[in-house]
């Protein structure tokens, strides 16, 4: 397998299956391990680096899960591939900006990932398409498992697994849900959500990644506090918030089909009209008429595109995936013309 | 009370303390907001936590500043700065000073959870065993159970001590 395979696939957690696919594009969870004793990355020379990332690896060699992956030295790749990985939600920013020593592990559909020697030496990911962390947790604490039959994990009884930063102490791990929102947005209630979510302890982020503003109506929630709570008893707690958000939302969505159905299709047919036929268009613009798009396909409104495609299309639309696409370096203006030709030709355009 | 910055009502009370120089601050809500933005631009996470290191007030300063990791010599002074920990025997090295943090960050100061497989059996059990009675002494509080909590405070404290 390699990085090029990439481009012309789409990762699993974009499909549009699973529990609640509508309104939950996919679930998340990350378990941040280390090895004892060793440095963590940030104090870790270029050699002990090296030296963490051979050791992984050769566990990794020996572990079915991993068989059909692909491994990466982030320094051996072009600013374009690293870009590539982190719009693919492969990889953080933090993990291309310095990438010496620093490697990432790809499994073929793209549900399991490994960051090695990130802020710790292992970020263990794995995300699928809908509401079903519980499935997910099974995935990653059966890799977890594998990999500490072979490697010495930093464990404290008293404080769990030992992380460089001590707000992953404990569990390590965080859970998120990915959710499209757009009925809350529209009826104006989506801060009184986001609001209960934070006095919950929970976190809300944007499309994008960390630091990054909501965006096409999507929010990505995630629990903020790893320890004192179980695994089980946390994706418990994310189960039962994402299940009255999603409530909430199909209750908007109804409300919004009762009082105003004519405002809402003009809506979603006006983002129709303009993905089908724009020549130049922005990422930020595309976004937007992408996800009333999305709500126009759930509604039934819309029915002559798949999920999938516009699923697909939030990730394509991005800078490093339209220059990987074309095989060449694009400038901006360059871009925003082969998002809006990319945009014509998957959705059936003029 | 009025706002320092503009004279509106203040409905923010912000205290500060920097270099053991403690200031107040009472804004308005538009002011907050202004502040809030300006201190999001200047601190990172590394200055939250080093703030919230600071905040135990049974840890003075001067004993932390001499305080070393055994195994990769990280200093604690480095901690406050970065935010990061140097390696896994850091948290033995700087136990009473992370205990207080770990407290504030997670409100908790005991894993429960997974093990790694790999731990002997009889230290896996022992594990399990004190998260089980732990979580038992939470039921016996909530349950207003006192006899029984402070029987299981008492094991729970004999156990962790043997460790120790």
């Amino acid at each position: 397998m390699k990085l090029e395979d990439f481009i012309h696939n789409t990762g699993q957690w974009l499909k549009g299956t699973g529990a609640y696919a509508n309104i939950v594009m996919s679930s998340r969870l990350r378990l941040a391990r280390n090895l004892a004793k060793h440095p963590f990355p940030n104090k870790a020379d270029k050699k002990e680096l090296l030296a963490i990332c051979e050791t992984i690896k050769a566990a990794m060699d020996e572990i079915p899960q991993f068989k059909d992956s692909i491994f990466l030295k982030i320094q051996d790749l072009d600013n374009v591939d690293r870009q590539f990985l982190i719009e693919r939600h492969l990889m953080s920013h933090e993990h291309a900006a310095n990438p010496e020593g620093k490697a990432l592990v790809v499994s073929k559909e793209e549900i399991l990932s490994v960051m090695i020697n990130e802020e710790d030496h292992m970020r263990i990911q794995v995300m699928e398409s809908g509401f079903n962390l519980e499935e997910i947790w099974n995935v990653a604490t059966t890799i977890d498992d594998e990999l500490a039959k072979k490697l010495d994990f930093a464990y404290s009884m008293q404080w769990g697994y030992l992380t460089a930063c001590p707000t992953n102490t404990g569990t390590a791990m965080r859970g998120s849900v990915m959710l499209h929102l757009p009925a809350l947005v529209m009826t104006k209630q989506i801060n009184k959500v986001l609001t209960a979510i934070s006095k919950l302890n929970f976190a809300s982020r944007g499309f994008y990644g960390e630091g990054t503003q909501a965006s096409g109506n999507f929010y990505q929630i995630s629990n903020q506090v790893s320890m004192g709570h179980s695994e089980q008893d946390v994706i418990q707690n994310i189960n039962g918030l994402i299940r009255q958000v999603i409530e909430q939302e199909e209750q908007a969505r109804q409300a919004l089909l009762l009082q105003n159905k004519p405002m809402l299709e003009d809506k979603i047919f006006r983002s129709y009209g303009v993905l089908k036929n724009a020549h130049i268009i922005s990422s930020q613009e595309t976004v937007e008429l992408l996800s009333m798009l999305r709500l126009g396909i759930d509604l039934q409104i819309i029915k002559d595109i798949d999920q999938k495609i516009i699923n697909d299309l939030f990730i394509k639309i991005q800078p490093a995936h339209l220059q990987k696409l074309e095989g060449k370096k694009l400038n901006a203006a360059d871009r925003d013309r082969k998002r809006a030709s990319l945009i014509r030709q998957k959705i059936g355009g003029n | 009370m009025k706002c320092d910055l503009c004279n509106k009502k203040a409905t923010v009370h912000l205290t500060e303390i920097v270099d053991e120089q403690m200031t107040e601050m009472h804004l308005c809500e538009d002011c907050a907001r202004e502040k809030s933005v300006q201190m999001e631009q200047q601190f990172g996470l590394a200055d939250l936590l080093a703030g919230l290191a600071d905040f135990g007030k049974q840890v003075k300063k001067d004993e932390s500043v001499n305080l070393k990791c055994t195994n990769c010599g990280m200093s604690y002074e480095d901690f406050r700065k970065f935010g990061r920990l140097g390696c896994s025997e850091c948290y033995p090295s700087f136990k009473m000073h992370l205990a207080t943090l770990l407290k504030k960050i997670h409100g908790a100061n005991q894993h429960f959870g997974k093990t790694p497989v790999k731990m002997p059996p009889s230290e896996k059990k022992k594990i399990e065993n004190l998260q089980d009675m732990k979580n038992k002494l939470l039921d016996a509080i909530q349950s207003e159970n006192f006899e029984l909590a402070a029987q299981l405070r008492d094991q729970i404290r004999n156990l962790e001590s043997k460790e120790k």
